[in-house]
């Protein structure tokens, strides 16, 4: 059992890739081994065509956010800022000039002179994001870096780094466990679970497109239907509803069991019935449960022998007509670009 | 809603007297100890002060004090003091800043386990470490002995009754009271900070001493000084180890007392030592913020 095992991984220069996974997945471990802070038994880190797999830490030029920031509390915001370019031997003028247009970039301009227990939570992480890319190293890596600010400041911040690195261009290696902050900031998503990738691609792909139950659980909410293959190889749900759009995975191996994953806020309660059945497929339904949140509204319907399938609604003026209790009999629609077919995990 | 009107008074008087019992129960808990410092050092000290102020007739007078600048002994017993303090501080830190360093890098099972090998002996007597030194350092000790087989020296040296055996054994015996303020101070330096020093371009030696050692520091200035102070009024090891050639300042206080039954001087002596005692704290605190050293203000 290892860490990170069978990962393989290429970051495209000045993409915004984002390592995302459950806690204990393997993340950080990989982030750190890019760092250079553990050492791999056996593989293969490269940047560009330079095997750095030996390279010592400080001789990688990589820069890092950490989660705790690991500000130097001894120095103060000019000086943690300046620490790698004295180590680059450079100049002090220019020193000066490059800490004081960091500072701007992270919107600190004055704080130069403030030690770090003078500086709020969200002023710290902007300390330590200057800090990272100052030395303009060759990747910038952040672990989890905005999992200690509060949720206002959290999604300010998600804009924020997005925009700075559309500014800066520099390659980011972003780590999270949080997936709508992966799905909000990254050119890319890889998400690891248990040590190995379980997909790569760009966040639309990823949610619309999840290549196995893992992935299609880990992002967003959905309800995994079991399906079944009839004597002409289709797929069915429930013995009744035939599916089409499939994968081409499909083709290839029909011999596995495969499942249906439905996203909540995709299906349509009690649709007008012009829509013809063509584009969509309809399931008859009993409403469990209804729950009103606020921006959405969260139904949970019985569907088939024993399936619940939660489905998000609207709660605009206009959808708040369709507030149901439970009992009500209702069709749930769902258009068949939408449909999304996912081999079935062997259970074990 | 029912509007009740604004009350600025509303139940002052219950709540302030609330406040003054509370003051007052603390108080009468921290008394006992407080008694035990007034009744077993302040009143002991003031009284040692005055005694040094007696002379021989019985009369105010400052002979003892005159007598610590006129004869040679009384400032070569100082230097010895300090010295011996000084070397025995230094010595701690040359063995304790690794050990501490080595302690806190250690998961934390394993650092239990020899941490307890440097707590064990501090929790035996110190009479019995001291002459336990004796017996490992001695003309014809084991120390001697295992020398000479092993050819390191010919003949035996002389390794106790002097300077060297007194620093060995005083520095033996401190060597906790640095270790420990100093690991506790180093646990608290988060393993992400020489991450992030070797991640900006630091080497591990640039790392250590701009970024490992001034974050220590706190807990290295408090250890020494509790070892510093220790040492200046020590008296055990100094006399069994130092052999009467090691005349520290306890030292010549109980030669004074016992051969010539001389409170005023001996009282002289122990102010002295006192006073420069507070002086080093004073000039230390002021040096390194000693409020936070010692009581860990951030």
């Amino acid at each position: 059992m290892y860490a990170l095992d069978d990962v393989d991984l290429e970051v495209f220069s000045g993409e915004f890739l984002t390592l995302l996974g459950p806690s204990g997945s393997g993340k950080t471990t990989l982030l750190m081994a890019i760092a250079g802070f553990n050492r791999p038994d056996s593989g293969s880190i490269r940047f560009g065509d330079t095997e750095m797999i030996l390279t010592p830490p400080h001789k990688r030029d990589v820069g890092m956010v950490f989660q705790s920031y690991a500000l130097f509390p001894h120095m103060t915001v000019a000086e943690n800022i300046g620490f790698p370019l004295k180590l680059r031997k450079v100049n002090s003028a220019e020193t000066a000039e490059r800490v004081t247009e960091a500072l701007a970039t992270v919107q600190l301009t004055g704080l130069g002179d403030r030690k770090i227990d003078q500086l709020s939570g969200g002023q710290r992480q902007r300390v330590a994001l200057a800090r990272a890319f100052v030395f303009r190293p060759r990747i910038l890596l952040m672990d989890e870096p905005l999992s200690a600010l509060d949720k206002k400041l959290r999604e300010q911040m998600q804009i924020e780094l997005k925009q700075l690195h559309r500014q800066l261009g520099v390659t980011t290696v972003y780590v999270t466990h949080d997936q709508r902050e992966a799905l909000t900031m990254s050119d890319r998503i890889a998400i690891i679970n248990h040590g190995k990738l379980a997909q790569v691609d760009t966040p639309q792909a990823i949610y619309n497109r999840p290549s196995n139950s893992f992935v299609a659980d880990f992002i967003g909410e959905s309800t995994i239907l079991p399906l079944t293959l009839d004597t002409q190889e289709r797929l069915l749900f429930e013995e009744q509803l035939v599916l089409d759009h499939l994968p081409e995975a499909f083709s290839k191996d029909n011999s596995r069991d495969w499942s249906l994953v439905v996203r909540p806020e995709r299906i349509s309660l009690n649709a007008d019935s012009q829509r013809s059945e063509n584009d969509c497929l309809v399931f008859r339904g009993e409403v469990k449960e209804f729950v009103y949140q606020g921006e959405t509204a969260l139904a949970l319907v019985k569907v088939g022998k024993d399936y619940d399938i939660s489905v998000r609604l609207g709660t605009n003026a206009a959808s708040s007509q369709t507030m149901m209790k439970p009992g009500d009999e209702v069709n749930l629609s769902l258009s068949r670009d939408d449909v999304i077919v996912i081999p079935q995990e062997k259970t074990p | 809603m029912h509007q009740e009107p604004r009350d600025n008074q509303l139940n002052v008087e219950p709540l302030r007297a609330q406040e003054v019992r509370e003051q007052w129960k603390l108080l009468s808990l921290a008394s006992p100890a407080l008694l035990v410092i007034v009744a077993i050092i302040l009143i002991p000290v003031t009284w040692l002060f005055y005694l040094s102020f007696v002379g021989g007739d019985g009369q105010f007078s400052l002979e003892h004090y005159r007598k610590m600048i006129e004869y040679k002994s009384y400032s070569r017993t100082f230097i010895t003091t300090f010295k011996v303090s000084i070397l025995t501080t230094l010595i701690c830190i040359l063995i304790g800043y690794p050990l501490a360093y080595f302690l806190a890098l250690l998961p934390q099972r394993l650092a239990g386990l020899f941490m307890l090998a440097v707590l064990l002996p501090f929790w035996t007597s110190l009479l019995v470490r001291t002459y336990a030194w004796l017996v490992l350092l001695q003309r014809k000790g084991i120390l001697n002995d295992f020398a000479m087989q092993i050819g390191l020296w010919d003949s035996p040296v002389k390794l106790v009754h002097n300077m060297t055996g007194t620093l060995i054994g005083m520095a033996h015996i401190m060597l906790p009271f640095l270790v420990l303020p100093l690991y506790s101070a180093m646990k608290k330096i988060e393993r992400d900070m020489m991450h992030a020093a070797s991640n900006l371009g630091a080497s591990p030696t640039y790392a250590f001493w701009k970024v490992y050692f001034p974050l220590s520091l706190s807990g290295l200035v408090a250890g020494s000084l509790i070892v510093f102070v220790l040492c200046l009024g020590f008296y055990v090891t100094p006399a069994v180890l130092g052999g009467g050639r090691v005349v520290m300042v306890s030292t010549q206080i109980t030669a004074i007392l016992e051969n010539q039954f001389n409170w005023g001087a001996a009282s002289a002596l122990g102010v002295v030592l006192l006073l420069a005692t507070l002086l080093i704290l004073y000039l230390a605190s002021r040096l390194f913020k000693l409020d936070a050293v010692l009581f860990g203000k951030d």
